[in-house]
């Protein structure tokens, strides 16, 4: 044997190696080169051939080939592999600017966003939610809250009615009422839902949503009021600054009563159109709740005192969302609904 | 109620701006609205005595007058006022003047005239919508005067939203009252003098019902000029008050109305018949109102004022048309009457009247002012009309009430209330600024209200004011003791996330709807109709919740929103013979395209099964199995409607919206779906149960049925064989034709089966597949599909 004749041989398996274009060609020539018949192989049993203190080197010559081509083939495979992926994945390139498979986004209308933003602050003072019918009966909309028939305030409230007897509620503090023949205090509650008023033009809608809230136990005070609900504005609207003030009037249910303002959101207090250039809004009613109505639901008014109050929702969402429309509410066009998306 | 702060001067002094002032009323409960100025800018006015009046050689309808306005010569002025008269004093624009509008003052010439000014008229100096000829001014003004300084017209108005509370603040006197207590400033009370008789007729009175009428006064004024002009500065202060000067009489009713808040009526006697009576109307009876547009029925609810043979006037509401002064009117009656609240309650509305009488006596006139008023308007009618007046025939007293009762202040009382206390020394401070009588007590105070007062009725009435003259803003605030948070039951409000997070928008629609659309969805209820319904399609209280989402439905449609996905939570009105039930419901509106329009998929429109499959979902947590049976619904499809049902309970519909119905509400084909919310509300906390190591093992079934035969019925069958092993059951394909007869279907269905202490074999699969097989064989027939 010659170490040419093994030279040789090495180089035309390079060869043939660096021309194999897939792995069954590269295997072919494994066999045929390195395989049990395989021409570098065969070299190994010609050693026999040799004179015995030339079998060492001549030996090593030839595994050293043999190593060569085996690492000649590894790497070509590597290099095949390589380039096949690489072909993969031109050719499972897509066009990631198209739009992706969705399920169509759907929405909750914002009255019922407010509301439960509203619900989920009450909840953590301890506020449970109370519900009553709509359709609500003489007595629990006007009497037991000290408003007699022929009263001015029954005049205020453009009620629709039924019959004699049967109104639908036209705000939402019968649920007070129903509330406190139900349950004695301590009573801390938030009555939502729908209220009915005989008006429909620009700023009325014939109905529209309020948030009742009652708190009764032995030592409510006005101060527990004015803290209560300044939290919540401060809360609902996001700002730990937002100036809050207290406005004395009237409402036969409480005494003593009161408006609470807020700071216009528009404008900051500077004034502006939303706020009729007086720097404020009026956005919620509030008092002590007055001793008769605690009087027509059997609790002692010297041993309870508490605090009520009522809010308009819709007035709320138009502040926060920057709502301009009263009417948008109920036209229920989902091109409007669909702004206010899964969270608000 | 309008607030002329020079008007209020009367009785206190007022330092503060009436932005100021605005703020104060507002922190004290009355609301200010507006601020308005009593007159427009304008400058350069004098008051103008017109000296001289000469025609104008060139014009018929043009004076040249001579005018003093203080300076050493007349100015000569051009004129065409029909007014002008030698004598008169008028304002005059000099030379410079600047009227409202910019309106600059030239020197001129009027058809060859030279005019140096122009004498003004009220509209002109934007002191009256509309006016003819000059604004006579009083003759006693400083002539050469600034018009601003002579008439008071730097004067602001408040306009302040009143509480039906405070009706003591319908008279300025009133709210001067409140605004000393509010300024801390003394009061000037200034009573009207007593003018005695200097005639000797009077008017005979009778009053039917002295609850209803417990005071009432009259007198005869005779000899009075009706013609005679009213002075200026009360028809200055009537302007700003809101109302319009009409005759010297009527306008002192309204100036002492508006001064001290009691309404007066003067009746021209000629008209009356020298009695009065008050009494009930009687049935049959009419009036014919002031004015004399309108003629009234009368109710035996109606309080009048009758002539011995008619009805005047409707009781503290208007005045009628026959008995009204005139120009030539030279005797009145004038009234000035107490009467309750309660018996004008709701009538000046019954009628569809509301007027600045009816709207004070509604609310409660102090019975005390009756005497005040009427001397008040007796001197005021003399000094404007001359003539003389006859004695006042009184009937009647001011109403014993609970003023005559003091009422008990506590101490600790106004603590509890307030969280806070106040110095004795403030309490009664504010107490008697407000007219109360306080009296020192045991632990607290006796306190009479004023007459005025009639919100001031029990302890908390008071303790309301301390707090008001006080100021809210200055009472202290604090959150009540923490208690713990409140449950909030998730099941309403998972169900509308699941519901939006599969493509559904929440609508809110009216809860009354259209009559007619009630009877379209819902034939079988007779719906709650309103008595004063807003219009006729908003009269009746929906029986459910479709007729609102088909209509919303139908106005998307309208505007290029084909895909809906609708759904509304709110209360269905169902009268029946125990009452009426008002119940929440959950419904929901699908239509369009089942999928969004996308560039790699088939588009589809929904149908039945994805607004079914909507419901399987809503009710996932329902207490009882969940069932659907073909039924008829009249607002639905006949062959596309299902109950649904919890168990044996029916909690609601599901179904295709009837193409009769699509077609009356103008809308393209939608699936309507209604539920019990309370049925599908509950929550119950999951509960684990152990999982099996073992795989599971599915086996797939072809079964040829009738066609008849539901597929909800024979999975409901395999579920009723309870086998421990079949974990699950899958309905993968329903297939009619070829292979099959006409009137067969085959259903694929896959048992997934597994044991929970082996791996099945091929024993256990089979044992299973027999007994379904069996079992559906004997049920419906069922045969396996070669």
């Amino acid at each position: 044997m010659h170490v040419e004749q093994l030279q040789q041989l090495v180089a035309e398996a390079r060869d043939r190696i660096e021309a194999a274009t897939d792995l069954k060609a590269l295997d072919d020539v494994r066999v045929q080169y390195l395989g049990k018949k395989g021409s570098i192989t065969a070299q190994l049993k010609e050693l026999g051939k040799l004179p015995a203190e030339e079998r060492p080197a001549a030996g090593q010559k030839v595994n050293e080939a043999k190593t060569e081509v085996a690492g000649l083939i590894e790497a070509r495979k590597q290099a095949l592999a390589d380039s096949a992926l690489a072909e993969q994945l031109a050719s499972e390139q897509v066009d990631v600017t198209l739009p992706g498979r969705r399920l169509p986004e759907g929405s909750l209308h914002p009255i019922t966003h407010t509301l439960e933003r509203i619900e989920a602050f009450f909840a953590g003072l301890g506020f449970r939610v109370a519900e009553g019918p709509e359709v609500e009966d003489d007595f629990h909309n006007f009497e037991a809250l000290n408003i007699p028939e022929h009263h001015p305030a029954r005049a205020m409230h453009d009620t629709f009615y039924f019959d004699a007897h049967r109104v639908l509620r036209t705000h939402t503090s019968p649920v007070q009422i129903r509330t406190m023949e139900q349950q004695k205090p301590p009573l801390r509650v938030i009555a939502p839902g729908r209220v009915y008023r005989c008006d429909s033009d620009l700023t009325h809608s014939p109905m529209f949503h309020q948030v009742e809230g009652l708190c009764v136990d032995e030592d409510i005070t006005f101060a527990d009021l004015r803290g209560v609900l300044s939290a919540f504005l401060q809360s609902f609207f996001g700002r730990d600054d937002l100036a809050t003030r207290f406005r004395p009037s009237y409402f036969p249910f409480t005494e003593p009563s009161a408006e609470v303002d807020i700071q216009c959101v528009h404008c900051g207090g500077d004034g502006c159109r939303v706020c009729s250039h007086t720097g404020w809004l009026e956005v919620m009613g509030c008092g002590m709740v007055h001793p008769n109505v605690l009087g027509h639901v059997d609790i002692d008014p010297e041993q309870y005192t508490g605090f009520a109050f009522g809010l308009g929702v819709e007035r709320m969402a138009m502040l926060r969302h920057g709502v301009n429309d009263l009417r948008l509410f109920f036209d229920n066009d989902i091109r409007f609904i669909r702004q206010f998306g899964r969270t608000g | 109620m309008r607030i002329s702060i020079q008007w209020l001067r009367d009785w206190l002094q007022i330092d503060e701006t009436p932005e100021e002032l605005g703020h104060r009323l507002t922190m004290a409960g009355l609301e200010l609205d507006a601020i308005e100025v009593a007159a427009p800018a304008f400058s350069g006015v004098r008051v103008g005595r017109v000296a001289k009046v000469e025609p104008h050689p060139d014009a018929d309808r043009l004076r040249i007058c001579q005018v003093e306005a203080g300076e050493a010569e007349p100015l000569t002025i051009v004129c065409g006022a029909p007014n002008v008269h030698e004598g008169m004093v008028a304002p005059v624009a000099v030379v410079g003047a600047v009227l409202p509008d910019n309106f600059r003052i030239k020197k001129s010439k009027l058809r060859g005239v030279a005019s140096a000014g122009m004498l003004c008229s009220a509209r002109e100096l934007g002191l009256a919508e509309d006016a003819e000829g000059l604004l006579a001014l009083p003759t006693d003004l400083e002539i050469g005067a600034d018009l601003r300084t002579a008439l008071g017209l730097d004067d602001h108005i408040l306009e302040v939203d009143l509480t039906p509370n405070r009706a003591d603040c319908l008279g300025m006197r009133g709210i001067a009252r409140e605004c000393s207590a509010l300024l801390d400033r003394p009061l000037n009370e200034n009573v009207a003098e007593q003018t005695g008789a200097e005639l000797d007729v009077s008017v005979a009175v009778r009053v039917e019902d002295t609850e209803a009428c417990p005071l009432y006064a009259a007198r005869v004024l005779d000899g009075l000029d009706a013609r005679a002009p009213t002075p200026l500065w009360m028809t200055e202060r009537l302007r700003r008050a809101g109302v319009r000067p009409l005759s010297a009489i009527v306008d002192v009713t309204n100036y002492v109305m508006l001064e001290l808040g009691q309404p007066l009526h003067a009746f021209d006697a000629g008209r009356l018949g020298g009695t009065i009576e008050v009494r009930w109307a009687r049935s049959g009876e009419s009036l014919t109102l002031l004015g004399g547009d309108q003629t009234v029925e009368l109710a035996e609810q109606d309080l009048v004022i009758a002539s011995a043979t008619a009805p005047v006037a409707l009781a503290g509401i208007m005045g009628g048309a026959d008995s009204a002064v005139g120009d030539d009117t030279t005797r009145v009656v004038l009234e000035c009457a107490h009467f309750a609240p309660l018996a004008l309650a709701g009538r000046a509305r019954a009628h569809g009247l509301h007027t600045d009488a009816s709207h004070r006596f509604e609310r409660g006139v102090d019975p005390t002012l009756v005497e005040q008023a009427m001397e008040r308007a007796t001197r005021l009618l003399l000094e404007i009309c001359g003539g003389q007046c006859g004695p006042v025939e009184r009937v009647g007293e001011p109403p014993s009430s609970h003023f005559e009762q003091p009422i008990q202040l506590r101490r600790p009382r106004i603590e509890r209330l307030l969280g806070t206390t106040f110095g004795d020394a403030e309490v009664e401070r504010i107490l008697g600024a407000l007219a109360c009588r306080v009296e020192s007590a045991e632990d607290g105070w006796q306190v009479w209200a004023p007459r005025a007062r009639f919100d001031l009725e029990r302890e908390e009435d008071l303790i309301e004011e301390l707090a008001r003259v006080h100021g809210y803003d200055r009472l202290p605030q604090r959150l009540p003791s923490p208690v713990a948070p409140a449950e909030r039951p998730p099941a309403l409000r998972g169900l509308r996330e699941q519901l939006a997070s599969e493509g559904f928008h929440e609508v809110i629609s009216f809860s009354f709807i259209d009559a007619e659309a009630s009877r379209a969805f819902y034939p079988t209820v007779e719906p709650l109709g309103l008595a004063n319904p807003i219009s006729s399609d908003l009269a009746v209280m929906r029986p459910g919740l479709w007729p609102g989402l088909v209509a919303t439905a139908a106005h998307n449609q309208a505007r290029q929103q084909p895909d809906l996905r609708l759904f509304e939570h709110g209360l269905r009105f169902v009268p029946d013979a125990s009452g009426l039930r008002q119940e929440p419901r959950l419904a929901g509106l699908l239509g369009g395209r089942a999928h969004p329009e996308h560039w790699d998929a088939a588009s589809r429109r929904v149908d039945f099964f994805d607004a079914k499959g909507v419901v399987e979902a809503l009710c996932a947590s329902v207490d009882a199995p969940l069932g659907f049976r073909a039924e008829k619904h009249p607002a639905l499809h006949d062959g596309q409607s299902a109950r649904i049902l919890a168990g044996d309970r029916p909690i609601g519909w599901v179904g295709r919206l009837h193409p009769a119905l699509c077609k009356q509400f103008d809308v393209e084909p939608v699936y309507l779906f209604d539920l019990d919310a309370r049925a599908i509300l509950h929550a119950p906390v999951a509960q684990f149960t152990p999982l099996s190591p073992y795989p599971s093992i599915r086996r797939d079934l072809a079964l040829v049925v009738k066609e008849a035969v539901p597929a909800g019925d024979v999975l409901n069958a395999i579920r009723e064989l309870n086998l421990e092993l079949v974990q699950g059951v899958r309905m993968f394909d329903v297939y009619q034709g070829k292979g099959l007869n006409p009137d067969e279907k085959s259903l694929a269905l896959g048992l997934i089966l597994r044991a929970f202490d082996r791996t099945l074999g091929e024993q256990d699969v089979t044992n299973v597949t027999d007994k379904v097989v069996e079992h559906l064989h004997a049920r419906f027939q069922a045969t396996l599909r070669q």
